[in-house]
């Protein structure tokens, strides 16, 4: 990357850092003192404007960019790092709005339905989500060169993904035999108006600019230490090949061809 | 003739390391060249990167043809490679090694049996010794299994590591007789070493490597008139030792 | 293709036989996860009865990694492992080879598991062949899944401890899947219980597909 280029990313990253900082505090300022509480849930409604958005990021942006980018990856066409620090920075974020999305979730579920956490079909897959990718990330620490990394991690990516649909499918149906409806249904069917709509859709602006943002950086981090490697494999690539200048190995005898046997 | 290897300014790196730090070497068909050097010159590696099993990652690759910038997998069926660790399945026999790896190579099973046999009467590995699982075969023995699979796939590429370590007399002799006869059948041989009284003697060229390049080009030993003597010595060390 | 998975799968098989891992080790391994959930569970037949499918699975899934593991080993040599990349045999062919000495492993297991529920946990299968047919997708699906989890974590140090968490959280599906199914059998309600085979069938589709598809890269980790 050119040194412009450089700068114009940072600049683009500050301007959507703070654009994020805006939406977000707006976000909170409306959801807490300027809407009015619900009718059914009172204040607890509140979690509307955050629960919603941060899943949203969570199962559809940052999973769907960490697919997408696995995919471009793993295609020999398209094949740059650029895709594996992408996919790499969206899993990490990812990770970080599912885990968010299992806690205001349980928050909501404890004074609503009682309890922390029940087996429904949208807890379970999420779940089952984060220990997919909490898996992708572990192969990723596991040390390799870049290339190898990538390969691996996108297959791994993938591999999850496929699994995702037969997941979300399965758990469905199995939660349809158990479900008990009087616990599920209250607090689902939230009548949404006025203010609550667009506090909620602001919601899911900042939800989707904190992403954005923090992406940028950690694709930033990922590429400043590719970076430091590709200079450190410079330095001893050359020094590697300075190596060869010293003192040649003494010269070998060269015995008589016939005394074979040593 | 178009070299069996051509390497040019080759980089190949081992994780983040530059095994290979712009390596330039050719091989002719029917040429044998003996690698020397100290640990961690990269001899290793160079057999490696010869084989496309380590990425040549900057610098010209072709070997046997195949450009390995390209495609580094279509070559590896018509290279060979004896590793510092054999290529064994402890549970199967040297025999069944040797025709797992025929197979592999899409050879019918009847011809796959006869081929086995006729190198693993080579090696010297006969009667119990082909039957007992790899595992129970002294260290020895193993290099021996492995050398025929070698001489049993005969690939136009003969890339060994050490050839000589952990052998007896008699199996060195027989090394030499077969490296003599692949390079008189037209393959390449390649054989890394630390030991150049074996070594040199069985190469038309002696690289030496350091700092993950040739730092040192010089004729070897090779003499086309003396085999006859050469093999003849392998004969009677083989009956000792079988 | 076809021909290399079949050199792969008794290559594999063969040396199956001779170190008798799968006798020794998986087999009683499936069987102590057996008995220890009935000590979990108490001794009380009903609640055995009605968590015996669940148990079968979890079980299934546990040996299911141990074989992975086992199938891993025998490549795990670098020696070997250049062999086969070095040997020409087609990625594909090695995928289904590698899988389908798994799956007969599996086979082994499951019909060692299904004598365990009979004899202590009292359990009759209703409708045999639909706990059959869900037993062989789940079979094919368990094992392509798992070596291709295994080739994965293949050649890395922290293989032991990563492959059950890759693995684990993907074959979710067939644990879910396969006890709805053999819960189902047991019962005798075979309607509900032929749905949960539109999952364990395209799970096994999926995973072979994808298996032969991606295991050529996925050798290629050096």
């Amino acid at each position: 990357m050119t040194a412009g280029a450089v700068q114009r990313t940072k600049a683009v990253t500050r301007w959507v850092g703070l654009a994020a900082l805006v939406t977000t505090g707006l976000t909170v300022w409306l959801g807490l003192w300027v809407t009015p509480p619900a009718k059914v849930q009172g204040t607890l409604a509140r979690l509307l404007y955050i629960h919603p958005p941060i899943a949203w990021v969570a199962l559809y942006c940052a999973f769907g960019v960490a697919a997408l980018s696995s995919l471009l990856y793993l295609w020999r066409r398209t094949r740059s790092l650029f895709w594996d620090r992408l996919g790499a920075s969206a899993v990490e974020v990812g990770v970080i709005f599912t885990a968010l999305t299992l806690v205001t979730g349980s928050l909501w579920g404890r004074p609503t339905w009682g309890v922390w956490w029940t087996w429904t079909a949208r807890l379970t897959s999420t779940a089952l989500l984060l220990v997919l990718f909490l898996g992708y990330l572990a192969l990723r620490r596991v040390p390799a060169a870049p290339e190898v990394r990538a390969r691996r991690s996108a297959v791994a990516a993938l591999v999850a993904f496929v699994d995702v649909p037969i997941v979300s499918f399965s758990v469905d149906w199995w939660q349809t035999l158990h479900q008990r409806g009087t616990v599920l249904n209250p607090g689902l069917t939230l009548k949404v108006h006025g203010s609550m709509a667009w506090t909620m859709g602001l919601g899911f602006l900042a939800m989707t600019l904190v992403f954005v943002w923090m992406v940028m950086v950690r694709y930033r981090i990922e590429a400043l230490a590719d970076q430091v490697g590709d200079e450190e494999l410079e330095i001893s690539l050359s020094e590697r090949w300075a190596e060869g200048d010293g003192p040649a190995p003494a010269p070998p005898r060269v015995p008589e061809p016939a005394g074979g046997g040593r | 003739m178009d070299p069996a290897v051509h390497l040019r300014s080759a980089v190949a790196l081992a994780g983040r390391f530059p095994a290979l730090s712009g390596v330039d070497l050719d091989v002719a068909p029917g040429e044998v060249v003996a690698v020397l050097g100290p640990n961690g010159a990269g001899k290793t590696s160079l057999l490696r990167a010869c084989a496309g099993l380590v990425p040549v990652t900057s610098g010209d690759a072709v070997v046997l043809g195949c450009d390995l910038r390209e495609d580094r997998t279509a070559v590896r069926r018509r290279v060979g490679l004896l590793g510092h660790d054999a290529s064994l399945y402890d549970e199967l026999s040297a025999a069944e090694n040797v025709r797992f790896a025929l197979r592999a190579a899409g050879v019918s099973s009847r011809v796959a049996t006869a081929r086995a046999d006729g190198a693993l009467d080579r090696l010297g590995l006969v009667g119990r010794l082909r039957r007992t699982p790899a595992l129970r075969l002294s260290a020895g023995q193993r290099r021996r299994a492995a050398l025929a699979v070698l001489v049993a796939r005969a690939p136009e590429l003969w890339l060994m590591d050490e050839p000589h370590a952990g052998l007896d007399a008699g199996a060195r002799s027989l090394v030499a007789s077969l490296v003599a006869d692949a390079a008189t059948d037209g393959a390449a041989v390649v054989l890394t070493s630390h030991e150049p009284d074996l070594s040199v003697p069985l190469a038309d060229r002696v690289v030496v490597m350091a700092g993950g390049r040739v730092a040192e080009v010089r004729p070897g030993g090779r003499d086309v008139a003396a085999a006859p003597p050469l093999l003849v010595a392998v004969k009677g060390d083989d009956a000792d030792v079988a | 293709m076809w021909r290399d998975a079949l050199l792969v799968a008794s290559k594999d098989v063969r040396i199956e036989l001779r170190s008798r891992v799968a006798l020794w080790q998986v087999l009683p391994f499936a069987v102590l996860v057996l008995v220890l959930f009935g000590f979990a569970l108490g001794p009380g037949p009903a609640t055995l009865r009605s968590a015996a499918p669940g148990l079968y699975w979890l079980a299934v899934l546990f040996s299911t990694v141990l074989a992975t593991q086992r199938s891993v080993a025998i490549e795990s040599g670098e020696g070997t492992r250049d062999g086969l990349r070095l040997s020409g045999i087609d990625p594909g062919g090695v995928f289904l080879g590698k899988a389908a000495a798994v799956a007969l492993q599996l086979v082994a297991v499951q019909v060692l598991l299904g004598a365990g529920l009979v004899v202590l946990f009292g359990v009759r299968l209703e409708a045999w062949w639909l706990a059959l047919v869900a037993s062989v997708l789940a079979t094919i699906g368990l094992s392509a899944a798992g070596v291709l989890y295994g080739a994965l974590s293949a050649g890395l140090r922290v293989r032991e401890t990563l492959l059950p968490l890759l693995v684990l959280p993907i074959v979710a599906p067939v644990l879910i899947a396969g006890s709805r199914a053999w819960s189902a059998a047991v019962s005798g309600a075979v309607g509900p219980g032929t749905s949960w085979l539109k999952i364990l069938g395209p799970f096994a589709a999926v995973y072979v597909a994808v298996g032969i598809g991606l295991y050529g890269p996925l050798q290629e980790t050096s």
